[in-house]
């Protein structure tokens, strides 16, 4: 029962989310904060990890390669497969909503409990607008950015382990790159972290929003919000895949 | 003038508030005081409709604020100020951008405009020179100013503080009751003041009520309050040794 009253909670708190803006100018600067918070602080995390995801996806296709039958361009096409379908956009959305979930759920339920969220509704500013808002178009804006970021940087770390370890030639890795190559599987890359934006920062926000107690609830709340934005991004991801491939 | 009319309200089987009844006159500080968990909180968060009432209606000069949506709220909203026990200043926002904050969001205001009423509101609260302070580098005193300056910065018709003094020393409480006072009588706000400090009934109470186990048990003046022989306010407001001895001062006049 309590699932889907927090389902109905969660719908209704979506419907003042996207309610009319008071100041559409103040919005404005609000969202370039916010692009600054959850897209460019999390460039750093997002070029590390996957330098070295390319990097061990080419090391392990390359070790698993045991037939002979197989060319050695195969490394590349597999490491530029696995990347554009499944690790730059689901992987690092999912390390994102660890980072960029608990971020904002622990920043709007302190706000809760400061009661800096009654400050704003005593004022007659829509708080659920004006905090949330902004973390969604931020997120939808970025995430794609970030997500074509991760696939360039993680077919770069492939190259990199391939050629240093010398498992193939530069030449071959990027014939495996351009082999087969279909343009929609780019887009479908690019599709679901518009998806999984939304789901990190609407469902992060419900938890910091509804937080109710003190510090340790904002803590409890920072970890519901990357628990279930976790397991939405792995629903969401199941389905859309059903979708796309079917 | 805000007029509470029959209010109740409950949380589950727990009935916090029980039939309240009474009038905040305009250009006068009323308080509302009564012990921890009384329901002083709960009527002051139903006043400004932060929690709904079960039953009953809340008055702003006339406009019942009971039964209207969302948006008449809001209006009603920008007329009122409020001071928060914690203050509840925006943290990531500088001494002057917080009290800029309901201009930049409800009036059309130039930015120098901003910052002059900003700058004047904070000098008003005898906060000057702190403009570029983030709240967590000012002391409590200083934010309960904050907090106040932000408060009147829309020119408010009603001014809630939710137990000023808490977390202050005796000198800064005192500050903070006297710039309450001189701000209710100079804009002629209706003011509510939630407290259970006694040292502020004494000094700014106009019109008290007291509130006892959710019902309205009291209301008087400052002068009332201290020669009534009611039990319960006696109880109250006699439990601190300093109230015994201005008891006994009365007394033997």
């Amino acid at each position: 029962m309590k699932v889907i009253y927090n389902i109905g909670k969660y719908v209704m708190m979506l419907k003042y989310v996207f309610s009319r803006p008071e100041k559409f100018r103040i919005y404005r600067i609000r969202i370039f904060d916010e692009i600054e918070i959850i897209g460019l602080s999390s460039i750093p995390l997002v070029a590390l990890m996957s330098v070295f995801m390319g990097a061990v996806i080419t090391l392990q296709t390359a070790a698993n390669m045991d037939s002979p039958l197989l060319p050695v361009e195969t490394i590349g096409y597999i490491t530029r497969q696995s990347t554009i379908l499944e690790f730059s956009p689901t992987i690092i959305s999912l390390i994102l909503a660890g980072k960029i979930g608990s971020n904002i759920a622990s920043e709007v339920g302190t706000m809760r409990v400061t009661e800096q969220i009654d400050a704003l509704e005593i004022m007659g500013v829509n708080s659920l607008g004006y905090l949330v808002l902004p973390k969604v178009v931020a997120g939808l804006i970025t995430f794609p950015i970030i997500v074509i970021l991760s696939m360039a940087l993680s077919i770069l770390g492939g190259l990199f382990a391939a050629v240093q370890t010398g498992l193939c030639s530069q030449n071959d890795y990027v014939k495996g790159l351009r082999y087969y190559f279909i343009e929609s599987d780019v887009a479908y890359g690019l599709v679901k972290p518009f998806f999984f934006a939304f789901i990190i920062t609407t469902i992060a926000s419900f938890y910091g929003y509804y937080t109710k107690g003190g510090a340790l609830d904002v803590g409890r709340s920072s970890t519901k919000a990357v628990v279930y934005s976790s397991i939405g991004i792995l629903l969401t991801n199941y389905f859309l895949t059903q979708i796309i491939l079917t | 003038m805000i007029e509470v009319k029959g209010v109740n309200k409950s949380f589950g089987d727990h009935h916090v508030l029980k039939e309240i009844n009474t009038v905040f006159e305009p250009g006068q500080v009323n308080l509302i005081i009564g012990q921890s968990g009384s329901g002083k909180s709960v009527l002051a968060k139903c006043i400004v409709g932060l929690h709904e009432v079960d039953t009953g209606e809340i008055l702003y000069d006339g406009r019942n604020f009971t039964v209207m949506n969302r948006h008449q709220r809001k209006d009603v909203r920008k007329e009122i100020g409020m001071l928060f026990q914690g203050s509840a200043l925006f943290d990531s926002l500088t001494v002057e951008e917080n009290v800029m904050f309901p201009l930049s969001m409800f009036t059309t205001m130039s930015k120098a405009e901003m910052r002059e009423r900003a700058n004047f509101c904070l000098e008003r609260v005898k906060l000057t020179n702190r403009n570029h302070l983030l709240p967590a580098e000012c002391s409590g005193g200083m934010q309960k100013r904050i907090g106040i300056a932000r408060a009147i910065a829309m020119n408010p018709k009603y001014l809630f503080c939710d137990e000023p003094n808490s977390g202050l020393d005796p000198k800064t409480s005192i500050v903070i009751d006297n710039l309450i006072r001189e701000l209710t009588y100079e804009f002629n706000m209706t003011t509510i003041v939630i407290t259970h400090d006694m040292n502020s009934v004494i000094e700014i109470g106009d019109h008290i009520i007291f509130i006892y186990e959710g019902n309205k048990w009291w209301e008087g003046t400052k002068e009332d309050i201290l020669r009534t022989d009611n039990q319960e306010i006696n109880d109250f407001v006699y439990a601190a040794q300093f109230m015994k001895q201005l008891k006994g001062k009365l007394g033997s006049h």
